[in-house]
């Protein structure tokens, strides 16, 4: 870090941070595990007419015969300890299993489309913003129009159709270890709605940031125009940018649902979706309790980046 | 006075050519949902065995096509259609009623109560709302009911926060200090007096909360958790359209087509409506 610290350092911040997160972990936690024990009905209802004592054995097997107070203990101790529980309906699984199965596959195809996202959403959004009116801004900004409208369950079967089965370019489906071709169309459908978003945000943020009495006086003082976009413009521009990370992140994890299971790739958002077809209580949670601390993560990583870029909040700022 | 506000208002959207095209656009596109099922030769379940997956204009009758069920597409469309404004608009007034009330009672009331009740707000915003919809189809089943209490339940967030920063600001009025005077409790209070004027931002963020429910179910129904066959939404419409891609794509593009136009119209009327009711944002 360029700064030198005073108040509170970098680690300290990060620390404090994470121990904030800590909180709204647990809520989540408490809160689904509350939204799926507290509802009548139960893992097992669906399967016809199992006779009671079976019935009772597996209840027994799984704990469910036990006070919701003392599941809730023994599925937070197994959480301190890395253990989501059994899978309800995966029988020779278990939720950690499928979760160490999904998430590195998830997490190559996010982060993928996430730097796709940052690499030409930004700089498509400063050209706009520098050939303001002209063609390339018209273009860049009807696309971004046309990538927020529509939904990511649409771009994915059209990209299918269009480079997979009419130009045969790219594979439509599939997953093999170490064959990126696979993953070009996956990345780019999830990348499209935010490369818009954040074209359009780059877009008016440098326009209004282009007007500010300080970027008059530093081309008054006769820096190449160069300079003044990239050194002084660009930084203060990029902050409404970076406090879109979260929303992007969130955008992105909600979208690996459908690409995931459209493109078939064994991920954890696919098996999110097995499990919520199939009713699994436990995979659900678990699922659903990773995705929000990766979450939590990723808005961590913008805030630092914010105090990055914004002197006026650096951590160790003490006035 | 309040009059002359939303005559101004309406004046103002009146100029706004983007908007008053989406206005015109969604009333087409409600009387066609509502009306259109009525002049279809077919029934909704009316299976025409003489032509399955039949493209656009080639089958007499079937303007657009049928599915590989040999079922009207332009029928399904519509119903579709209805299905999924129906969830939206009602989800959108469940969200609005926790919203408004959770967001106008936090602002009002201030201090340790009001940073409870917006910290749980905090920790809901930690993940998108399907998710939160996910765990409670999979806990109630799925059906639309269930559906649109779930999308309602999850969807005031962003509501809640507008109305308290507007029930923030209300509160410190004269009137209200009025009202206080004058011996009435907290829940009159802000049923009578603080809600009633924040009814412009109100009705603005409900007009922008539509096409995300409608995005919502859609999404959710494209992935199978939310309304089932045989009942019909854009959804699920475009779920069995991404599946018959290579051979018979009209399936995909009526409905995602619909659901595009749907969702651009609302944006941009809530947009121009957001513009003419406060033109200072300009």
């Amino acid at each position: 870090m360029r700064y030198k610290c005073r108040g509170m350092s970098t680690v300290a911040f990060i620390m404090r941070r994470l121990l904030g997160a800590i909180p709204t972990l647990a809520l989540i936690v408490a809160l689904s595990f509350l939204l799926t024990h507290l509802a009548p009905g139960g893992p097992f209802d669906e399967e016809q007419s199992l006779p009671p004592e079976i019935r009772a054995n597996l209840e027994a097997a799984y704990g469910l015969d036990q006070p919701v107070y003392v599941q809730f203990g023994r599925y937070v101790r197994g959480l301190l300890h890395g253990d989501f529980g059994p899978s309800y309906k995966f029988r020779d699984f278990t939720v950690s299993e499928l979760i160490a199965d999904g998430l590195p596959v998830s997490l190559t195809i996010g982060f993928t489309a996430l730097l796709l996202a940052l690499a030409v959403g930004i700089p498509a959004g400063i050209l706009a913003a520098l050939g303001r009116g002209k063609l390339p801004d018209r273009l860049v900004m009807t696309l971004a129009v046309a990538g927020i409208s529509v939904p990511v369950f649409v771009i994915a079967p059209l990209l299918m159709l269009v480079f997979g089965i009419w130009l045969h370019w790219l594979p439509v489906a599939g997953w093999m270890p170490g064959r990126p071709m696979d993953l070009i169309l996956p990345v780019v459908t999830l990348a499209l709605p935010v490369i818009a978003y954040l074209a359009r945000l780059t877009r008016g943020s440098l326009l209004e940031t282009l007007r500010a009495t300080w970027i008059r006086a530093a081309r008054a003082r006769g820096l190449p125009e160069r300079t003044v976009i990239l050194r002084h413009a660009l930084p203060a521009a990029l902050l409404p940018v970076v406090s879109y990370f979260g929303p992007a992140a969130a955008a992105v994890l909600a979208g690996s649902l459908v690409v995931e299971t459209l493109f078939g790739l064994p991920g954890m958002g696919r098996h999110l979706v097995q499990g919520a077809l199939n009713r699994d209580y436990t995979l659900v949670m678990g699922m659903v309790i990773v995705y929000a601390a990766l979450m939590i993560l990723l808005n961590l990583l913008a805030d630092l980046v914010y105090a990055w870029l914004d002197p006026r909040i650096r951590p160790e700022r003490q006035s | 006075m309040k009059s002359s506000l939303w005559r101004d208002a309406i004046a103002r959207l009146r100029g706004d050519h983007l908007a008053m095209t989406s206005v015109w656009l969604l009333a087409a596109l409600v009387i066609a949902a509502l009306a259109g099922p009525l002049f279809i030769g077919y029934r909704e379940d009316e299976i025409d065995w003489s032509h399955m997956a039949a493209p656009p204009f080639e089958a007499a009758g079937h303007w657009l096509g049928t599915d590989r069920l040999g079922r009207d597409l332009l029928l399904r469309t519509l119903l579709g259609l209805r299905v999924s404004l129906a969830i939206a608009i009602a989800a959108t007034l469940v969200s609005l009623v926790i919203g408004v009330g959770w967001g106008a009672l936090a602002g009002y009331l201030r201090g340790r109560t009001d940073a409870l009740m917006m910290r749980f707000v905090d920790v809901l915003y930690a993940l998108p709302q399907v998710f939160f919809v996910i765990i409670l189809t999979v806990v109630f089943g799925r059906g639309p009911l269930v559906l649109l209490v779930a999308i309602g339940a999850f969807g005031w967030l962003t509501m809640a926060r507008i109305v308290r920063g507007q029930a923030l600001a209300l509160r410190e009025r004269e009137f209200v200090e009025a009202a206080v005077v004058g011996g009435a409790g907290t829940l009159r209070i802000v049923g009578r007096h603080i809600v009633p004027n924040l009814l412009g931002p109100v009705i603005v963020y409900a007009t922008l909360t539509v096409p995300q429910v409608i995005l919502v179910e859609s999404f959710l129904s494209f992935l199978g958790i939310g309304i089932q066959e045989p009942l019909a939404s854009l959804g699920n419409l475009i779920a069995d359209g991404a599946a018959e891609l290579e051979t018979a794509p009209w399936m995909l593009a009526v409905p995602a087509g619909c659901l595009v136009l749907l969702v651009f119209s609302f944006n941009f009327f809530g947009d121009g409506l957001r513009d003419a009711l406060d033109p200072r944002d300009r």
